[in-house]
């Protein structure tokens, strides 16, 4: 059995590493360690609720949106408030927007680079101008690198790299379409997030969002700023970016066997109504083939393998979190969250499988267009490619369903609901990150935060081993996986990258050491 | 390849007057950013970060973000962009220090706790993992310029705030400067830290050395101005009309605005190439590039660090009068 370690997992957020046994050319088993703890939620304890929509946006700058929206929910709910019309749908728009810019992000700039044959650009004979730059200093960087003591970044970020026969697309049009495709969606992928910044005040870590909605009172001018950057970004993702997806798929149709996990779990994105309880995208649970309602009471978090010395099994209105760097047999800093006792996968995947399940017209009429390509059924989508056919589609959707929301924006009218903060309170917030669910829930005592804890997207799939031993969803996905090339094991990579973990987001969870059981769980 | 005036000045916002350089000492400058600049090669290390701070830099508008990085700098370490993982990625780091190579600039994003080297390792080296502190350590010993990029790493930021129940801090996370005390270490600090700001920062050090820096070690062409000196709504509150809820027309100081405290041109920068601000979009400022940045002693992000009282007695009506001395004495204004 030879032991094998990712360490860094690069191209995520934050710090992951991974260590994989691997017999006969597989993994046999496999283990996910989060490499960074902060202390978040300490942090908040005995603050203004109000400043926590601001400190939480720092669990991670790639979705800082999620997680002011999350804490802004969790606020209402304590506050008794809603949000208001404006409030809602503004909440959308730039939650919407962030989705654009991650999933783009994910797909070209984090994950292509295990797809892509970066080098085939030196053997580039078009003549676009970009390319032909890009051309240029790749070869320069060679030649100039040679022989000195920095040789080892020439063309840096892109290279070094693995290096396993055949790992890269061979077909050199592919490989340049796809190097100009990576140069285009950095442009584009900004342009989402000017979307983000046009209601949000800036990104990342939006200014504006407070509870029952935002600060920015909306005007003609800023629709129709938003609307000419998501023209550009609409273009790119029905254009480019499915068809780069469908591209990918078919130079490495065993990612549809690859990676597979089948417990998913969705809390609903995108409120298409001021009730808070109808989505775009279904919530609910998905188990052996069937969707069940979704129930947060059953929520726990395991402590077992991970570096806490505080109790275990803990819903996440009762947990407690003490750090213990070095306690015998924890591997990560990331708690193992459970749904009704079983691990999930959360994220797109989940997201657009609920949704179809649950007779999702819109979202089954995409999906169904992608499988045809492939002659495939819905059991196909839980894999590798399946999650990246399910950010892609899912972008595509957004694109249209944002135009709807724009228009019914309320042009001048108040951007949120106001509140007053009670001497004491709790709420649950839930919120799908572009990466998958997320809760927040906080309890208020003297109008203070008394406890505050979030369970993130991260937490669920890239969880460790629970306290009877169940292993975490990337860890169960990456078994089965075939290595050719144990010094250069792209493969596990890709299995793991194609979750798109934020470790930043999932190593933080900390509780007070108080016993707060007197509270309701929401 | 070289970096272009027009680029140039563009980077710069367009105020190269600010910035120090004419048009003829630019020329002049032509070969030596030639030689310099285009290939400057840059290690950067997140430790307790969120990558925000890099986020940020991808929002680079001119030159963008593909043209900066082969063209202006060499990205040789960065986790998030990077094609190498794992030990070919840790390599780069590692011939850094065993090569004692002199010649790149260190840019750490995030704190760095002291608490424990297991709360932030970054690859394994011969079976080991190694704690953020000491590749920080190690690289900084040979690096020939380190800054520290956002308030995290520059001050520590909010991984390194109290826990109000203790007053300690859950990870011991410091800032840069604490971990390197004898590095002279320029500080980009904003959570996150506006992209003209850190890629200004790094071509001035490149260009003509360390920029002129203020107390706290910021570049004094970004953070030398109050964002209120700066601010849309600057004459609002002359005029004593302030917004009392979110959404309201008007000077946001009764909600909490930081903009007297803050040191950062915002107002006039604006986010994403002029689309929005932080005292634009209403909100107000947190105060976000200010080393006491977020606990302000025990005050909170939407409170009032202290107003003098000449700057009370100077606002006209009464009753805006009393609402500041009540939220001086801590009181706050929430709805
Ligand atoms: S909003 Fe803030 S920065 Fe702007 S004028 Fe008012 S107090 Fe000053
Ligand atoms: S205006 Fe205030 S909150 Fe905005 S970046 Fe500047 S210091 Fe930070």
């Amino acid at each position: 059995m030879a032991k094998i370690y990712l360490d860094p997992i690069t191209r995520i957020e934050g710090h992951l590493s991974i260590e994989i046994d691997v017999q006969n050319g597989k993994v046999v088993d496999a283990k996910n360690k989060g490499d960074m703890f902060r202390g978040f939620e300490k942090i908040l304890l005995g603050r203004n609720p109000v400043d926590a929509t601001q400190i939480v946006q720092r669990i991670c700058g790639v979705c800082p949106v999620s997680h002011g929206i999350a804490s802004s929910k969790c606020q209402d709910a304590a506050f008794g408030i809603k949000a208001n019309k404006n409030g809602r749908l503004l909440r959308n728009l730039v939650l919407g927007a962030n989705y654009l810019q991650s999933h783009i992000l994910h797909f070209y700039h984090l994950c292509a680079l295990d797809f892509v044959d970066i080098t085939a650009i030196l053997n580039y004979k078009g003549s676009d101008s970009g390319l032909k730059a890009v051309q240029a200093w790749a070869k320069d960087e060679l030649a100039l690198k040679k022989g000195r003591i920095d040789q080892i970044s020439a063309v840096s970020p892109f290279l070094p790299r693995y290096e396993a026969k055949d790992a890269y697309i061979a077909d050199a049009d592919l490989n340049i379409a796809a190097i100009a495709h990576y140069l285009q969606a950095l442009d584009i992928r900004m342009k989402a997030h000017k979307m983000v910044t046009v209601f949000g005040g800036r990104v990342p870590h939006l200014m504006g969002i407070v509870p029952g909605g935002l600060t920015h009172v909306p005007t003609r001018a800023n629709i129709r700023e938003y609307k000419k950057y998501l023209g550009e970004v609409e273009k790119f993702v029905n254009d480019v970016y499915i068809k780069d997806v469908v591209a990918v798929a078919r130079a490495y149709s065993d990612y549809f066997k690859l990676g597979r996990y089948e417990n998913l779990l969705s809390f609903g994105a995108f409120e298409s109504d001021d009730s808070g309880s109808a989505f775009m995208f279904q919530q609910g649970m998905l188990s052996g083939g069937n969707v069940a309602k979704l129930d947060t009471a059953l929520i726990r978090e395991q402590v077992r393998y991970a570096r806490y010395k505080s109790a275990s099994d803990l819903h996440p209105l009762k947990g407690q979190t003490e750090p213990d760097p070095h306690k015998g047999g924890a591997y990560t800093w990331l708690k193992a969250p459970r749904y009704d006792g079983k691990p999930m996968e959360v994220g797109p995947l989940p997201r657009i499988a609920i949704s179809y399940l649950s007779g999702n017209m819109a979202v089954k009429k995409e999906v169904d267009a992608v499988l045809k390509e492939f002659d495939a059924d819905i059991s196909a989508v839980f894999s590798v490619l399946g999650r990246h056919a399910a950010r892609a589609i899912e972008a595509k959707l957004l694109c249209t369903q944002i135009r709807e929301w724009l228009d019914e924006l309320e042009v001048g009218g108040s951007p949120r609901s106001t509140y007053d903060i009670p001497e004491k309170g709790e709420g649950e917030g839930l919120v799908e990150a572009p990466r998958g669910a997320l809760g927040h829930w906080i309890v208020i005592e003297d109008k203070k935060i008394a406890n505050y804890q979030c369970v993130v997207p991260t937490t669920w799939f890239c969880s460790p081993r629970d306290d009877r031993g169940n292993i975490g969803p990337v860890e169960q996905a990456l078994i089965g996986t075939p290595i050719a090339d144990p010094a250069n094991p792209i493969e596990a990579a890709r299995v793991v990258r194609s979750f798109d973990p934020c470790i930043a987001c999932a190593v933080h969870v900390v509780e007070g050491d108080r016993d707060i059981s007197q509270f309701r769980v929401c | 390849m070289a970096l272009n005036r027009r680029d140039f000045l563009k980077l710069m916002g367009g105020t190269a007057a600010v910035f120090g350089f004419s048009g003829v000492l630019l020329q002049g400058c032509k070969k030596a950013i030639k030689e310099a600049a285009e290939r400057t090669p840059v290690i950067w290390l997140q430790a307790q970060s969120c990558s925000g701070c890099s986020v940020s830099l991808l929002n680079t508008i001119e030159p963008d973000i593909a043209t900066l990085i082969t063209e202006h700098i060499s990205l040789n370490y960065h986790q998030t962009l990077m094609g190498g993982t794992g030990e070919v990625a840790i390599r780069v780091l590692d011939e850094a220090v065993k090569k004692q190579r002199k010649d790149f600039v260190l840019v750490v994003e995030g704190s760095i706790p002291t608490g424990s080297e297991e709360y932030c390792t970054i690859g394994m080296l011969n079976g080991r993992h190694v704690s953020a502190l000491e590749w920080i350590r190690e690289l900084g010993k040979n690096a020939k310029a380190i800054l520290a990029f956002g308030t995290c790493s520059a001050y520590g930021g909010i991984p390194a705030a109290a826990d109000r129940r203790t007053g300690l801090n859950p990870t011991g996370a410091k800032s840069l400067s604490e971990i390197l005390p004898n590095a002279t270490i320029i500080n980009v600090p904003g959570c996150p830290p506006h992209p003209d700001w850190m890629i200004g920062t790094i071509l001035h050090y490149v260009l003509k050395g360390i920029p002129e820096l203020d107390e706290y070690n910021r570049p004094k062409l970004y953070f030398g101005k109050t964002v209120h000196e700066q601010c849309e709504h600057l004459s609002d509150y002359k005029r004593g009309r302030f917004a009392k809820h979110w959404g309201e027309k008007g000077c946001l100081y009764l909600l909490g605005c930081l903009g007297m405290d803050s040191g950062c041109d915002i107002p006039n920068r604006k986010w994403l190439g002029g689309v929005n601000s932080c005292t634009g979009c209403g909100s107000g400022c947190i105060g976000c590039t200010e080393s006491v940045f977020p606990d302000y002693g025990k005050r909170g992000l939407y409170k009032h660090l202290m107003a003098s009282l000449d700057e009370i007695n100077a606002l006209e009506e009464p009753q805006i009068r009393a609402a500041v001395l009540n939220l001086r004495n801590g009181g706050s204004i929430n709805g």
